[in-house]
């Protein structure tokens, strides 16, 4: 595929897409949806359109403003990890608008027009964090993200949706503006801001300095849920599946521990924080956040909450992969980025497709729902296998180099975390499936229900197959991550 | 000399002559049209003179012939410049959006009285900004302060009378204060030209008159500017006035006292006395913390859109002030910065406040509740200049709080403590920000609510909506483009700390 568009304007695309879905509103619902539709698939194929070259080693980099602040730019640049994170928000972004369409129409949601002009919104902010060329520009897009999803996640504009939409406001807004803003102006000061391969904060920062900074960003991008500051994930599960799909188990959860592992790479460098005796905590932050979130998904009883504890422990699967802070276990952080995100939005997605048909939101209601609606149930088993990391899904890829990572510096501490996270993922995800396809089914709110419209299904069988590619055909992602890599060790 | 050289002049004669004329118009909207000439005259006036001064020039000009330090010498720097454009483009927005909301809140007969004080307003404050003379900064002072309290008074709202008595007093105690100090400068110097003291300040720099007057001077002026804690008339003067006086005034006002401040502080007293610098910062620096987490909270706590707009102020003028205590230039520039990035969200909020009033009558929550849902672009414009208040990315007040939070990195430790309020103030800023937003999104609205709804004329709204975009879409624009305020600023505070005596 050829680039046909320059990369700088494919966050435009969305935000084009926006105009078309206002003005498709107004004619009737089928051109709206076309439009979100059309949309999605320009955006992918714009991004698709520069994996050869970004493959091939090229790099592209523009500076869109010269002086937003004295001597900082608003820069973007599309390298190998950017490049990934933009193709996986841009290609699920159409699977999902194909399933949005089923959801939001089966339960007759109000206010769809302005449910698809922020998701094209949060789509464009997350593009512009796929491609920010400087920690300013990271920061400008991460809070866009924010704001753009809040109203997708008080879709429902009801009490305890505007409580929990607060909660998730809150936490994310204190946590960027406390620690992260402080992080970015201190970079800033310090140097020019600007991602490059190496890093560029090795020799301008030293001793705890180093720790400091990491923490303000670990704990700063909020977005990538690490403990204690993971409370808004299980709040955003008000919002409506759909958003939970794409946005909270793949745009703007990934936008967190994506904007981690670029600080991480492009900022301090693998090798000189590798070299630090500050930053040490950051690995076991994120072991004590896999556990202890697992321990709590374990006790909920209700799917998306379930869901989201998964999330938090899958998430800082990554974080911890990054922090063992050798070259395969950041290959691996890369592959679990991608390999989540097709396993968790197939979770979501049957998790919705549920709801729509049966009206279901609860584990013990789920049981013998399999014989009723078996597309539904055998995607969900496929994505619950990935989470545990059982192959053949993507999510055996990424724990195998996870650990081969792990095993390259002896961390024993990661070794042991993975081993005893995946018992515990077993133990919240099998009974589920178990009692799904062998349990005896509970009356619900719908007694004679079928399969989910026909949209959601196809979206969720197309994610499944993906999960189960991913484990045959992770090749290109390896190769993209061993780049960043080769420039920066 | 041809017309440009009288420049300097002209920014304060054009308001002030058209004044009269405003009366002698008997029709409400003559009168109206006039007043939005004669500030969009100004506001020409002040972008020509800011195309002047960009290059690092200052426009002098001898009033009547007579030079400096003899007579009365006007100068326009960059600082000024500045000014002159928050001052008169706040007026002719406000003017311009505010046609219904006069006729909303003004009896007809009684506008041209009232946009004649309110040319008069102008016409003070831009003179303040413009001169040279210690003295004749007085004078505009007064022109300035006597016209507001006429158009504070002039609403509807019988509290507007004693809010405006409490200013009154507190202003004028303010503006003796800086006469005393005056006063007693001249009486050592013999001069009242400003360039003319820093210079022969130095002989007597060691003489108690002399530090009597910089304590009167300063702590007269920051009566005026409402710097905590001598801001108790002001979110009772900017709740009560005029809607459309709310917006003019809340967005310049305080701002220039603050410049004649800094102006006195930095150009006439730090480099003439031992220590001044230390004396300013540790003497505002406590005080502007307070002010910015004080401000914010009982913001937060507000329960009328006016109100919390006006709490807000006070901690954001501690921002102001807290730039200036850092007495840096990287401090000074943000300073000067957020004035104009707090002028542009202030006068937004305002303009809100205004276009709510004209279909709820009043700016109470419980009025307001559910507004998003009936007008959907007044509420989007809140969300943008919230945002801006708050400091999001993007938005001009991200700007400020950028380079409030680089001037403090600077500081070491004690960077880390104005930091820590910094961002907890815009925590707090959330707060009362976003309980707007869902006030106007997700509260139903009240049963029955409007009733004696005033009927709006079609172009007035349109004029309104228009204005309120432009303000909004300016918040959004400095916020990604801040290089010419920006440019100006850094020249500003280049000249405060030394560059231009």
């Amino acid at each position: 595929m050829e680039p046909w568009i320059p990369f700088q304007y494919i966050p435009l695309i969305p935000l084009v897409g926006v105009v078309a879905i206002l003005l498709g509103a107004r004619v009737n619902d089928n051109v709206r949806e076309a439009a979100t539709l059309i949309t999605a698939l320009m955006t992918a194929l714009a991004v698709w359109g520069f994996a050869p070259a970004v493959m091939e080693g090229q790099r592209f980099s523009v500076t869109l403003l010269d002086e937003v602040l004295p001597g900082i730019p608003l820069a973007l640049q599309l390298e190998p990890l950017g490049a990934m994170f933009a193709i996986l928000a841009g290609s699920l972004w159409v699977v999902n608008s194909v399933y949005s369409i089923g959801y939001m129409r089966g339960n007759k949601e109000k206010n769809q027009t302005r449910f698809y002009v922020f998701f094209a919104v949060s789509i464009a902010a997350a593009l512009g964090i796929a491609f920010a060329g400087n920690a300013f520009t990271l920061f400008l897009f991460y809070e866009c993200l924010t704001l753009s999803t809040y109203p997708l996640v008080s879709h429902k504009g009801d009490e305890k949706t505007i409580k929990s939409a607060r909660i998730y406001l809150g936490v994310l807004i204190s946590t960027s503006i406390c620690l992260f803003l402080p992080a970015v102006i201190w970079v800033h000061s310090v140097s020019d801001g600007a991602f490059a391969a190496g890093g560029i904060l090795s020799g301008v920062l030293s001793g705890p300095e180093v720790g400091l900074l990491l923490g303000l960003f670990v704990f700063g991008i909020g977005k990538a849920a690490v403990m204690p500051v993971h409370r808004w994930l299980p709040a955003a599960m008000v919002a409506p599946t759909p958003v939970s799909a794409l946005l909270h188990a793949v745009a703007v959860v990934k936008a967190g521990v994506f904007s981690i592992t670029k600080v991480v790479i492009y900022l301090f460098g693998v090798d000189f924080l590798f070299a630090q005796s500050t930053v040490g905590w950051m690995l076991y932050i994120a072991a004590f956040t896999i556990i202890v979130s697992s321990l709590v998904a374990i006790q909920q009883t209700n799917l998306k909450r379930m869901l989201a504890y998964s999330t938090i422990g899958q998430l800082s699967y990554v974080v911890l992969a990054v922090s063992v802070l050798t070259p395969l276990a950041e290959v691996g952080a890369t592959l679990h980025m991608v390999a989540h995100a097709f396993g968790k939005i197939t979770l979501f997605f049957a998790a919705g497709a549920i709801y729509v048909a049966a009206k279901k939101t609860e584990l013990y209601q789920l049981a013998g729902i399999g014989r009723r609606m078996p597309w539904t149930a055998a995607a969900f088993t496929i994505g619950a296998i990935s989470m545990i990391g059982v192959p053949p899904t993507g999510g055996f890829v990424s724990k195998w180099y996870i650990l081969a990572g792990a095993f390259q510096s002896d961390n024993f501490v990661a070794i042991a975390t993975l081993i005893v996270s995946t018992g515990l993922t077993a133990t919240y995800f099998l009974p589920v499936v178990y009692s799904m396809w062998f349990g005896k089914e509970i009356e619900g709110p719908v007694a004679n229900h079928g399969e989910a419209p026909m949209a959601m299904v196809i979206a969720l069988t197309t994610t499944a197959a993906l999960t189960l590619l991913f484990f045959f055909l992770h090749g290109p992602v390896k190769v993209m991550e061993q780049q960043v890599l080769l420039g920066a060790l | 000399m041809n017309m440009i050289d009288h420049l300097p002049a002209l920014q304060v004669i054009v308001p002030l002559i058209s004044a009269p004329f405003c009366i002698l118009m008997r029709n409400h909207m003559l009168a109206w049209a006039v007043a939005v000439v004669a500030s969009g005259a100004a506001f020409s006036l002040a972008i020509l003179s800011m195309g002047f001064v960009s290059d690092g020039a200052t426009l002098t000009y001898a009033m009547g012939g007579w030079e400096a330090p003899y007579g009365i010498a006007l100068e326009i720097d960059a600082f000024s410049a500045l000014l002159t454009v928050i001052i008169s483009g706040a007026s002719l927005l406000a003017l311009l959006a505010g046609a219904a909301s006069a006729r909303q809140q003004l009896v007809d007969e009684k506008q041209p009285l009232f946009f004649s004080a309110w040319l008069l307003a102008l016409a003070g404050l831009l003179g303040i900004t413009i001169t040279a003379d210690a003295f004749n900064i007085f004078v505009f002072m007064e022109i300035s302060s006597l016209a507001s309290y006429v158009i504070i008074a002039a609403g509807p709202h019988r509290k507007a009378l004693g809010a405006v008595f409490k200013y009154l007093v507190m202003g004028t105690i303010g503006a003796t204060f800086y006469l005393i100090g005056v006063g007693l400068i001249y009486m050592m110097t013999g001069t009242l030209n400003l360039e003319d003291i820093a210079l022969r300040l130095n002989d007597v720099s060691d003489q108690r008159p002399i530090f009597v007057a910089a304590g009167f001077i300063t702590i007269g002026l920051a009566l005026k500017a409402a710097v905590f804690p001598l801001h108790v008339w002001m979110p009772n003067a900017y709740n009560y006035a005029p809607h459309i006086v709310s917006a003019f005034i809340a967005a310049c006002a305080t701002k220039v006292s603050l410049y004649v401040m800094m102006r006195f502080d930095f150009m006439v007293f730090q480099p003439n006395l031992v220590g001044h610098e230390f004396q300013f910062s540790y003497f505002f620096m406590p005080l502007a913390l307070i002010a910015i987490l004080s401000g914010a909270v009982v913001a937060a706590l507000s329960r009328d859109l006016k109100r919390l707009l006006a709490w807000s102020s006070v901690s954001q003028i501690g921002y102001i002030v807290l730039g200036a205590s850092l007495t840096t230039e990287a401090g000074l520039t943000s300073a000067i910065a957020h004035m104009f990035n707090h002028a542009l969200a202030k006068g937004g909020g305002f303009l809100i406040a205004m276009g709510a009033a004209l279909y709820y009558t009043t700016t109470r929550f419980s009025n307001l509740a559910g507004l998003g849902k009936e007008h959907p672009w007044i509420a989007a414009a809140f969300v943008v200049i919230g945002c801006s208040l708050i400091g999001v990315p993007g938005t001009a007040g991200f700007i400020s709080k950028w380079l409030l939070v680089s001037a403090a990195l600077e500081q070491g430790a004690l960077g880390v403590l104005i930091i820590s309020v910094v961002v907890l103030s815009s925590l707090l800023a959330v707060v009362y920000v976003w309980k707007v937003v869902e006030l106007f999104y997700f509260a139903p609205r009240p049963e029955g609510g409007s009733s004696d709804v005033m009927q709006v004329r079609k172009p007035e709204m349109l004029l309104y909506m228009l204005v309120l975009g432009l303000v909004a879409g300016a918040n959004i624009w400095f916020g990604i483009m801040p290089g010419e305020p920006l440019a100006l600023a850094g020249q500003a505070a280049q000249a405060l700390l030394g560059g231009s005596l």
